[in-house]
This record gives structure tokens, C-alpha cells and sequence, in this order.
């Protein structure tokens, strides 16, 4: 308190420089806490089960027996499967919007898609059990039987299931994924499109070039959607079938970390069902923090291998003309 | 101009920083009664008699203005946890509790049944109209997976001259944990050994089959857009959605449709053999009329209260319940406590030390 008061003795620039470090102490913390509390609340879990529960397979609340796999797979599996459906669909609409959309589309473009975000998710899972999964499962109904015979289309047309699940998580991270691409090749400097035109580039290629200007902001941006598709929960739990397997088949219901959570946490009372369930928190914490690292990694050996600066967001520069 | 100002916000944002904890700490969660001001009592637990314990405390309120009663329904576990550590003065729990929380608990539980609940089978055959009827090893092993056709030969004995279509059963199930699940694998585990070995009784059990549905919501939408589907619900959301169930034989070997009178009857067998502690599960009950998939809800109080002063408005409060309450359980659809059952829950009100 005595440091902020004297201003003889600190400048603004460095009471603002404690301040601003203050907050962003604040953020570590959290995350070392919630950390150190999910590891200390799921400790009768950890000492009972170990590292087979990072691979067991069942999950018995009536027996105690406790295994996570189905649940991390589920999670991973429906994440990756949106991320390979929205991502094309989004990074589409980021480059429309930003370089070929005639001008008085683009607002409301943008807008609409935004829009897409502020629906709340459980509007998402009562569209997808009353609207999606009924189409889904006439779909199913119709694939012929040489499809169903594979290993991606196994099991019984119910509608519910890892497919619904991926195509609902697809829908809730477009809105993500564009708006932040759409910002970045924004804010690629207009002279790096006009150096392509003039090099006798067409607008393809000068588009290209806008792209790999800002590819680490767009991987950025693909990887808030892939997060934000890791810890949804109640679209996906309405949808998917909540039944804890292994299976790549997108027809069978399977489960995710974050729906078990909020199914059964309220009504767990013994003690080491609830620290199993608060050790699934921990490991999908672990995991969220994992694909993380991996992302930020992935950027900047980009980064590095590239010669020009890849800012995300190069303030400094110029804003192209609109 | 703009570096005072930027201190000033230096200053307030520190201040706020600092005294955030303090002022936590600083307000104490239960806060002591000055005489004749509110009298505040808290409590948790079970979903499914949420609707009516409003309705009760909202009229018990009305007659004493100086008391209020806060519920919070956040599930039986819940209730039980919390009751057990003492932040809320009474729980609610849709099971009773078992053994191993009795002894972890600081003192005895008083478990009051409130009122009665009931599962209903509920399924999706458009070409049959009248109600299917299902035997508890039937249902059973369709919940085991082990029956997985609608023609099968087992179904079709106890429903004669009902066409069943040629399809697969579709099993739906309760995703999250609930006292709905616990009483329907209760009635499971007593009619089929199978059942009780593998899957056994709990609010969340390891389905062999299936898919799971989020709350009577889900598991009813599931098996409204599913051809050939089968699920449970409580009985009040199936009457209150004119949702059709069907009919499950009782141990006399009747097939019951489950109704506010045919699961009262089922608790007034149990009358006769209540034990002390009114921890007793009531599915499958004997007798005649009676419907085998029914069960107590309970509220817990502590036998050994700190606060008497609570424990005593409780006790009132619980009396009037009992008596004059119970007439709005059948307004919302809830089946009353038969009047055997009311009468030994006055006398064990006793037990709480005031």
C-alpha cells in the first residue's frame, strides 16, 4: 500500500506495472489452485486406482469401481470429430467475410455468426434431441448396409450418439473459430496483399499469402475452438447417449469427461465415488492444459521456422482500408 | 489531470483487493437469533419432492410468520452430505441412508417418510394401443440386455392378444445420478438375482445396455423419438404429461398400473412391519393391488439437535406435515402416507431430544 501512495518514489508506469502483474499473478494462482484442489479432493481415488485409471474401462458407482478411459476418449473423439467438421466450414467463413463478401453482407454475416455463440448450450441440446437427432437417425435408417458393416457405422440407428454429439459441437465452435480468424486476416497489413497483386498474383493466391501471413493466429483460433469443444457439457450429454465405451463407431452412444461430471456429481454421497468424480475434473484439466501446451508449441516452432514476424495481431501496423 | 486519477483507480483497486477477503470472513454463515425476530432453517436434498416441500413450507409460513424454510434440492447425495456436516439443519433424501453413513454421522438420524413416489415404465410401440404389462424378471432382463426383441416370447405370454412388432428394443435409461434409478434397479435386484449381481442398487449403476437420458425430460424425449424404445419415469411426470406407462406385475401376481391409490397401498402393507428406523424399501411389496415399484421419500433430522430452538419449530413443522400437509401431496400428484405410517412417525418424533 505505502509503494502506491508515495509518488515520489514510484512512477505511474511502475504502481500500473504492479498492478496489471498483480492480475496476471492472479491467473496463475487460480489455475495452480484448482489444480492442487482436484488432485487433494480426489486423493482416495488417486491412492486406490493409480494410473489404471487413466486405462480401466469400467465405471461401477455400485461396486466402486472406477476407470476413466471411456470418458477421456469420448471427450477426445467428439472434440477432434467437430474440430475436423467446423474447422473447414469456419475458416470458409472467416476468408468470405474478410476478403471476397460484398461490403454491406459483412456485418451482418459476422453478426450472425456470432450470434451462433450466444445461444446458450442446453437451447443447443433440446434443438439436437428434438430436431438433429430424429434426422440423424433416418439418416442412419437409410445408409446402406456395406456402410454399416464398417467399423465407423456399427450398431443400432438410434439417433443419440458420438455423430449427433460431433455435429452439435461442430455448430457451437464455428461462431469461435471464425470471429477470431476473421479478425486475424483482418488485420493481415494491406501491403502484403497489394506486394502479391503486384507480383502478378490472383486473388486466390493473394488470399493464400494473407493466410500464411497470419497462420499461427488462425491455428490459434482453431485451438479456442477445439478447448471450448473439450468442456462442453450439456449439449453434448443430451445428445450423445451417455454410455461409457470404446468405440470409434459414430453411431454408438459413448460419454464424455465433463457430461459424467454433471450427471452424477449431485447424487454421488459415498467418498470415493465423489473423489473418482473430482479426479475426472483433474484429468480433464490436465488434458485442457496439455492440448494447450502442445498448441502453443505447434505456434511457435512455426514461429521460428519462419523468417518474417508473425505477430497475431500486429497493432503497430496499418488497418486495411475498409 | 491524468495522474491522479490513474492513482485514484491504483488506490480503489488495491483497497478492493484487500479488503475482499476480510469482509468474507467477516460475515459468519449462521447468524444468531435476536428473540422474537425470524427464525431462519435451512435445508437440502432430493429432487423429486421438491415441489411439494415448497408448497408446505410456503403454507407453514403463512401460519407462522416468524419462521422461514429454505430448501434447496440439490439431490439426495447431497442431502445426505450436508445434513451429515451440519450446514443445513434438516436433509432430504429419496433413499435412506445406508449403514456406513449412519456411522460416519455425528449423531442418530431421524429418517420422517414425507410422502410416497413411484416409477412407471414408459415405452414406444405405435401399433399397440392398449397398455403393455410387464412382469419385474421381463423388465429386468430387458434392462440386462439379455431380452432384445419385442416379439420375444416372454413379453408376448404376459400380454396376450397384443400384436407386438418385429422390432429391436431400444433400452433408455437415466444419465445422471437419481433416487428415480435407485428405486427402479431396487424392484430389479428383488425380482431377478441376475440383475442384483450385475448391476445392482444405487442412484448411478453400470448399464449393460442402452443409452442414457438427462432427468425424467430426457429420458422420456428419448423414448418419445425412439421407435421401439423403453425408459422409466417417476409416475408425476408421466401424470403430469399424460405420458401412457405401462402395467408392472406385484408379487401377488397381479399386473398394477401404477396410481396415487396403488402405491398408498403399498406403503400401508409396509405399515405392518415398519422398522423402528423407517429405513425400509418398499418395492415389491406384498398384498393385493398394490403397485411393486413404489417407495418412501424421507427428510432427516438429528436425533441429538445443538439447536432446540430449530429442532422444536422442525418437530412442529413435521406434525403439521404429517397431518394437515399430506392433503396437498395428492393435489400435485404425490400418493399420501397411509394413516398407519403417519401414526408411528408422530410417536417417533419423540426421539428427537428437544
Amino acid at each position: 500500500m505505502g509503494m502506491f501512495s508515495n509518488r515520489r518514489r514510484s512512477s505511474d508506469d511502475g504502481s500500473f506495472r504492479v498492478v496489471t502483474g498483480a492480475f496476471a499473478a492472479l491467473v496463475l494462482l487460480a489455475v495452480a489452485g484448482i489444480g492442487f484442489e482436484l488432485s487433494r479432493q480426489s486423493m482416495l481415488s488417486i491412492r486406490r486406482f493409480g494410473m489404471s485409471f487413466w486405462t480401466g474401462t469400467t465405471w461401477d458407482p455400485v461396486s466402486g469401481v472406477f476407470g476413466a478411459l471411456p470418458f477421456i476418449w469420448g471427450t477426445l473423439y467428439s472434440s477432434i470429430l467437430a474440430l475436423l467438421i467446423a474447422t473447414p466450414i469456419a475458416l470458409g467463413i472467416a476468408i468470405f467475410i474478410s476478403e471476397l463478401s460484398p461490403r454491406f453482407l459483412r456485418q451482418p454475416l459476422s453478426y450472425l455468426t456470432e450470434l451462433l455463440a450466444a445461444i446458450p448450450s442446453i437451447v443447443y441440446g433440446l434443438w439436437g434431441i428434438f430436431v438433429l437427432v430424429p434426422i440423424v437417425r433416418k439418416l442412419e435408417l437409410s445408409a446402406p448396409d456395406a456402410i454399416r458393416k464398417l467399423a465407423l457405422f456399427k450398431g443400432p440407428p438410434l439417433g443419440v450418439g458420438m455423430g449427433t454429439a460431433a455435429l452439435i459441437l461442430a455448430v457451437m465452435v464455428i461462431p469461435f473459430t471464425s470471429s477470431v480468424a476473421r479478425e486475424i486476416l483482418k488485420n493481415v497489413p494491406t501491403a502484403q496483399r497489394e506486394a502479391a497483386y503486384a507480383l502478378g498474383a490472383t486473388r486466390w493466391e493473394a488470399i493464400k499469402v494473407a493466410i500464411g501471413y497470419g497462420k499461427s493466429g488462425i491455428i490459434g483460433s482453431i485451438m479456442l475452438g477445439f478447448g471450448r469443444a473439450l468442456g462442453e457439457t450439456m449439449a453434448v450429454t443430451m445428445v450423445i447417449g451417455n454410455n461409457p465405451q470404446v468405440t470409434a463407431s459414430l453411431f454408438a452412444p459413448q460419454y464424455t469427461m465433463a457430461a459424467v461430471i454433471a450427471n452424477e456429481f449431485t447424487e454421488a454421497a459415498d467418498d470415493l465415488y465423489l473423489n473418482a468424480l473430482v479426479e475426472i475434473g483433474l484429468v480433464l484439466f490436465i488434458i485442457t492444459i496439455a492440448i494447450n501446451a502442445l498448441s502453443r508449441l505447434l505456434i511457435w516452432s512455426m514461429e521460428k521456422r519462419s523468417s518474417r514476424p508473425m505477430a497475431i495481431v500486429p497493432l503497430l501496423e496499418e488497418q486495411p482500408a475498409q | 489531470m491524468r495522474r491522479p486519477k490513474l492513482l485514484l483507480t491504483v488506490l480503489l483497486v488495491t483497497t478492493l483487493i484487500g479488503c475482499q477477503p476480510k469482509e468474507q470472513s467477516s460475515s459468519p454463515s449462521t447468524s444468531s437469533q435476536a428473540p422474537g425476530s425470524t427464525i431462519t432453517i435451512n435445508g437440502a436434498g432430493a429432487t423429486f419432492p421438491y415441489p411439494l416441500y415448497s408448497k408446505w413450507f410456503d403454507e407453514y409460513q403463512k401460519m407462522h410468520t416468524n419462521i422461514r424454510i429454505n430448501y434447496q434440492s440439490i439431490g439426495s447425495g447431497g442431502g445426505i452430505k450436508q445434513v451429515t456436516a451440519g450446514t443445513v439443519f434438516f436433509g432430504a433424501s429419496d433413499g435412506p441412508m445406508t449403514d456406513e453413513q449412519i456411522k460416519a454421522a455425528p449423531a442418530p438420524m431421524l429418517h420422517l417418510p414425507t410422502v410416497l413416489g413411484a416409477v412407471a415404465p414408459i415405452y414406444n410401440i405405435t401399433s399397440v394401443t392398449k397398455p403393455l404389462q410387464f412382469t419385474g424378471p421381463t423388465l429386468a432382463d430387458i434392462y440386462l440386455g439379455k431380452i432384445t426383441r419385442w416379439d420375444d416370447a416372454r413379453i408376448a405370454k404376459d400380454n396376450p392378444g397384443v400384436a407386438l412388432p418385429a422390432t429391436d428394443i431400444v433400452v433408455v435409461h437415466r444419465s445422471d445420478g437419481s433416487g428415480t434409478t435407485y428405486i427402479w434397479c431396487d424392484f430389479l435386484s428383488k425380482v431377478s438375482p441376475d440383475y442384483q449381481k450385475r448391476v445392482g442398487v444405487a442412484t448411478s449403476v453400470s448399464w449393460p445396455a442402452g443409452v442414457g437420458g438427462k432427468g425424467n425430460e430426457g429420458v422420456s424425449g428419448l423414448v418419445r423419438q425412439t421407435p421401439g424404445a423403453i425408459g422409466y419415469v417417476e409416475l408425476i411426470y408421466a401424470l403430469q404429461n399424460k405420458i401412457p406407462f405401462g402395467a408392472v406385475q406385484n408379487k401377488a401376481g397381479e399386473f398394477v398400473t401404477a396410481s396415487l391409490d396403488s402405491v398408498t397401498a403399498a406403503a400401508a402393507k409396509a405399515a405392518s412391519s415398519m422398522p423402528a428406523d423407517f429405513r425400509v424399501s418398499i418395492t415389491n411389496a406384498d398384498g393385493a393391488g398394490v403397485y411393486p415399484i413404489s417407495s418412501f421419500t424421507w427428510i432427516l433430522l438429528s436425533e441429538k439437535p445443538q439447536d432446540k430452538e430449530r429442532a422444536r419449530v422442525m418437530v412442529d413443522f413435521m406434525k403439521w406435515a404429517l397431518r394437515d400437509g399430506q392433503h396437498f401431496a395428492t393435489d400435485l400428484h404425490y400418493a399420501p402416507l397411509p394413516k398407519a405410517v403417519v401414526d408411528q412417525e408422530l410417536a417417533a418424533l419423540s426421539k428427537i431430544q428437544l
